[in-house]
């Protein structure tokens, strides 16, 4: 390994532990998930402990969209400009069944899973996923930010 | 009042235009011929003595099909009145033809009618003739057809972004 390789890895894995620390998610809430949301977000399971506590409520300041509950084929676009919106770097979590695959509403009106729109980091099954299974997925996504290739 | 004399009222006024009507476990119900729909549910708004001032709701029902309907309409409009001063109830019918799905409009009498007739057209395609707005409610503009609909083929997507299979 030369040196210039050494320092590049390093200075990934230094992005990567701050980055992993900063989560700040835009929480794009549709349904019942939500409310599994917030229960992960309060004070009993405490997200702020993996430095995710703090919700933005405009795209362009956050870096981890939350797809939280249904999307229906009329809200697709939507989520699509939403996450168009995001600057890099952005991630996506997949929250509950609905957004994985469509869940249980395999009909005219919902779409069968938000990776048919945008790219998918972590899917989190579950209807709804209890808080446990959030901060599993909220972990799962760090040790992903932590370890990919850094582009800054 | 109980069921009994809304039905006595409503027949004597309309006779005819009455199709049938009956009454089982405190649940009124007439179903009207479609020309007089809107007479009959004036008078459930104004005569005082029925005085239904809120449409509960407002559907409509796909028979095509049905085990002992296939002959008659297909559709059947639903009302669903209450009477917030007599605390009673009342469910209108109207029943028409796919060839010819037309009601009259009831937003004049109850203004909630406006989203509610918006809706059945939307998943029903039943039109309602001088509906001010009569637009798709919780579908898109794009979509074709209309979900609720019995021939409208399970397995049918129309996403607006993203792939149609």
């Amino acid at each position: 390994m030369g040196v210039g390789s050494f320092f590049t890895s390093k200075l990934d894995e230094a992005i990567g532990w701050a980055r992993k620390y900063s989560i700040f998610q835009y929480p794009f809430v549709t349904a019942c998930c939500g409310m599994e949301y917030m229960a992960t977000a309060c004070s009993h399971y405490d997200v702020d402990r993996f430095g995710a506590g703090l919700p933005r409520f405009s795209p362009r300041q956050a870096d981890v969209l939350f797809v939280v509950g249904t999307i229906s084929h009329k809200m697709a676009p939507v989520l699509k400009r939403i996450y168009d919106q995001m600057t890099e770097p952005k991630w996506v979590v997949a929250f509950g069944v609905c957004t994985c695959t469509g869940g249980f509403y395999d009909n005219y009106a919902t779409v069968q899973g938000i990776d048919t729109i945008i790219p998918v980091d972590v899917y989190i099954p579950g209807c709804p996923p209890r808080p446990e299974s959030v901060l599993d997925g909220l972990m799962k996504l760090q040790d992903k930010i932590a370890t990919q290739t850094q582009r800054f | 009042m109980p069921g009994g004399p809304i039905l006595q009222r409503l027949t004597d006024q309309f006779g005819a235009g009455l199709v049938e009507t009956h009454e089982y476990r405190g649940d009124t119900t007439a179903v009207v011929e479609r020309r007089v729909v809107t007479d009959v549910l004036r008078a459930c708004r104004e005569e005082p003595a029925l005085g239904f001032d809120v449409l509960m709701d407002l559907t409509a029902v796909d028979y095509s099909k049905y085990p002992g309907r296939e002959d008659g309409p297909r559709f059947e409009v639903v009302y669903h009145l209450y009477s917030i001063a007599h605390n009673h109830r009342l469910r209108v019918k109207v029943r028409v033809d796919e060839d010819d799905a037309v009601v009259p409009t009831a937003v004049p009498l109850w203004p909630i009618a406006n989203w509610f007739e918006r809706e059945v057209w939307d998943m029903f395609g039943i039109r309602f003739a001088d509906h001010p707005d009569l637009r798709r409610l919780l579908m898109y503009e794009q979509f074709v057809g209309h979900p609720l609909r019995k021939d409208y083929p399970i397995n049918r997507r129309q996403p607006l972004i993203g792939p149609k299979a």
